[in-house]
């Protein structure tokens, strides 16, 4: 095991992990406010097909499309829940049935496919190092944010006992959207980078990466730094797994599929039986206010 | 009580609406005329006995799905793993169905499959269970993580038990197979429905019963509206937690036989199409009422076959967005029917009755 293999293995763990860091920072910044997120799953989706939409015209009009479809999804997500009071998680699952529904019908009217896109080669480029910086510095700034901004502060009070914060004057349903949009910006980049880095679209290709970043947030104690550490950890076993098939290991491509939902599952388990010293969930979370 | 009744019709109405707006507006970005769209639905389905039977057999997996949500939707449990409880239900019926002698009687061979898929789904339904009670973890993330696990573990499962150059598993034996409907009405020859559908009515209205005349089902039921109060009451949580979703599981496992033992007699990869997903969707629709469901489980059946019967003019995964447009608009009005409905006269009684019943003597 050289250093240039652990070198690789750690590129590789933050390429594959950029989707679970966004995805973890979008759904901290949306819980810290009180909004369970579900929808992260159906936000990549959406965003990475936008994003394979948008890439005929070049990259930056793929990664305006994603941006642009991560904002739209979160915008009807956040007017059912927050505004309309819809279950969230209802809700929640719902964006992820709409996005693959939409995404497989798009596939076929579009690309004339019940799978992929045809690959886009409008999206070649080094894009990693700037996905990458891009999403540490997202979990960066995201802490700094929630714990030392007014805003910030607000969010968190709007996810801890809204009644009392709009007691306060804070704009509870305005601060909620707010997070809730942010949520959805952050989630997309996750998405956008999906398609820039595999240069096509495929059905599914978020393969339940919103999902696992949900337990990365958990794992993280619903803070940003946490979140990005949790979400590097399942990255790291998928590049591990990814690494170790590449050299020729007898490792099975369903193996492989299977580790990161599988090591998700174990990570649940553990934080159960180490018990919750000192994370606990947004007191408010999940509570519409009247 | 009239008012009470047409508050309660407007979600599903709305819902309704929403879903044809969605539908007309897809067919025309795809170029196609929506009238021509809705007159291909309606001779697809209900137009002929033929279609009618389609509309059936499509309605039966939903019907097992539905309840497997819903059931578990009464204890306040939000499983979303019925996708992975059905595939490993038909799994566990093909396995158990082509490893039984070749003789094996119906009255032998049947129960002991239905057993399996049964089991295979509650097994599953019960790790989520396991999950909630001793760590804490929500359910909706575990069943969805199975989910996945599932699809990738039949893929590397496949590879072992698949007959040679298929994606399918060795038939079941002739005595675990279901007669299709059409062996005793004529009329709905060629379509595929089942006597699972038959199974599924029985299932049903066992499920009505459990919930409204067991202790079980009442435990259960005060779970879901208020686990304070049940706790209060000595209710086992966690244990009632794994119960229920494995009870969730095996009916969900269940609806395996519809293809397993009914269609195809084979497992085949990909056979569910999805339908798991939507039995969320029915179960909402269905107020999580095994009635409700029912019929929830007819209307998106009529769906899954319509999509069919439309796919030379759209993509059938048009039906797949109009599911989520369903739920969607059903949980986005559920509030305000909820607030329409405690401002009736009469609503207020209830309420505080209810709120009496929830301080127990």
């Amino acid at each position: 095991m050289s250093a240039s293999w652990l070198l690789g293995l750690g590129v590789t763990t933050l390429r594959l992990g950029v989707p679970y860091i966004m995805a973890a920072l979008g759904g901290t910044v949306s819980e810290r406010a009180g909004v369970i997120n579900i929808a992260l799953e159906g936000l990549l989706l959406l965003s990475a097909l936008a994003a394979a939409l948008g890439a005929p015209h070049g990259a930056a009009a793929a990664a305006l499309a994603g941006l642009g479809a991560g904002l739209a999804a979160a915008a009807v997500f956040g007017l059912l829940t927050v505004l309309l009071r819809a279950n969230q998680v209802v809700c929640g699952v719902a964006m992820f049935l709409l996005a693959d529904g939409l995404s497989r019908f798009l596939l076929k009217v579009v690309y004339g496919s019940t799978s992929n896109s045809p690959r886009l080669g409008q999206l070649e480029g080094h894009w990693a190092p700037l996905f990458v910086t891009g999403a540490l510095l997202a979990g960066l700034l995201l802490h700094g944010l929630l714990g030392a901004t007014t805003f910030g502060l607000r969010l968190r009070a709007v996810g801890e006992h809204p009644a009392a914060a709009r007691s306060l004057g804070v704009p509870v349903h305005r601060v909620r959207l707010l997070a809730v949009l942010l949520s959805g910006l952050l989630t997309s980049v996750g998405g956008i980078w999906l398609v820039f880095d595999q240069r096509q679209f495929v059905a599914l290709m978020s393969g339940g990466r919103g999902f696992i970043a949900l337990a990365a947030m958990i794992f993280g104690g619903w803070r940003p730094l946490g979140a990005v550490g949790a979400a590097l950890l399942f990255a790291l076993a998928e590049a591990l797994a990814v690494r170790l098939q590449a050299q020729g290991l007898p490792l099975p491509n369903y193996a492989v599929q299977m580790l990161p939902c599988g090591l998700t599952l174990v990570a649940l388990g553990l934080r159960g039986a180490m018990g919750t010293r000192g994370s606990r969930p947004p007191a408010a979370l999940g509570q519409p206010l009247d | 009580m009239r008012t009470t009744l047409v508050l309660r019709a407007l979600p599903p109405l709305w819902a309704a609406l929403c879903a044809l707006a969605a539908a007309s507006a897809l067919t025309l970005l795809h170029g196609e005329s929506p009238r021509e769209l809705y007159r291909l639905l309606w001779a697809g389905t209900w137009g002929s006995a033929y279609g009618i039977g389609q509309v059936l057999f499509k309605a039966t997996p939903l019907l097992f799905c539905g309840l497997g949500v819903a059931m578990a939707l009464r204890a306040g449990l939000f499983n979303i793993g019925a996708e992975g409880q059905i595939t490993v239900g038909a799994f566990a019926a093909a396995l158990s169905g082509a490893a039984l002698p070749a003789a094996t009687p119906a009255w032998l061979a049947l129960p002991t499959v239905l057993l399996c898929a049964f089991g295979a789904g509650a097994a599953l339904g019960a790790v989520a269970g396991l999950f909630r009670w001793l760590a804490g973890a929500h359910e909706v993330i575990v069943t969805m993580m199975l989910n996945f696990v599932v699809r990738a573990a039949m893929v590397g499962l496949g590879g072992h038990v698949f007959l040679r150059e298929s994606v399918h598993t060795a038939p079941v034996v002739a005595g675990a197979e279901l007669p299709r409907l059409s062996r005793y009405l004529p009329a709905l020859h060629g379509s595929a429905a089942n006597a699972s559908l038959l199974l599924g009515l029985l299932v049903c209205a066992g499920c009505a019963l459990l919930l409204s005349r067991t202790r079980a089902g009442f435990v259960l039921r005060t779970l879901g509206s208020n686990e304070e109060a049940a706790r209060a009451a000595g209710v086992h949580v966690g244990r009632t937690w794994t119960w229920a979703l494995a009870l969730a599981g095996g009916v969900a496992g269940l609806g395996g036989t519809n293809f397993v033992l009914g269609y195809k007699h084979y497992y085949e990869d990909g056979f569910s199409g999805g339908v798991g997903y939507m039995g969320i969707a029915v179960a909402v629709l269905g107020h999580n009422r095994p009635l409700g469901v029912l019929l929830a489980a007819l209307l998106f059946g009529t769906l899954s076959q319509g999509g069919l019967a439309v796919h030379a003019l759209v993509p059938r995964e048009l039906i797949d967005v109009l599911t989520a447009v369903v739920l969607l608009t059903l949980a986005a009005s559920q509030p305000a029917v909820q607030r329409l409905l405690q401002a009736q006269p009469g609503a207020r009684r209830e309420k505080e009755q209810d709120e009496k019943d929830k301080e127990g003597p």
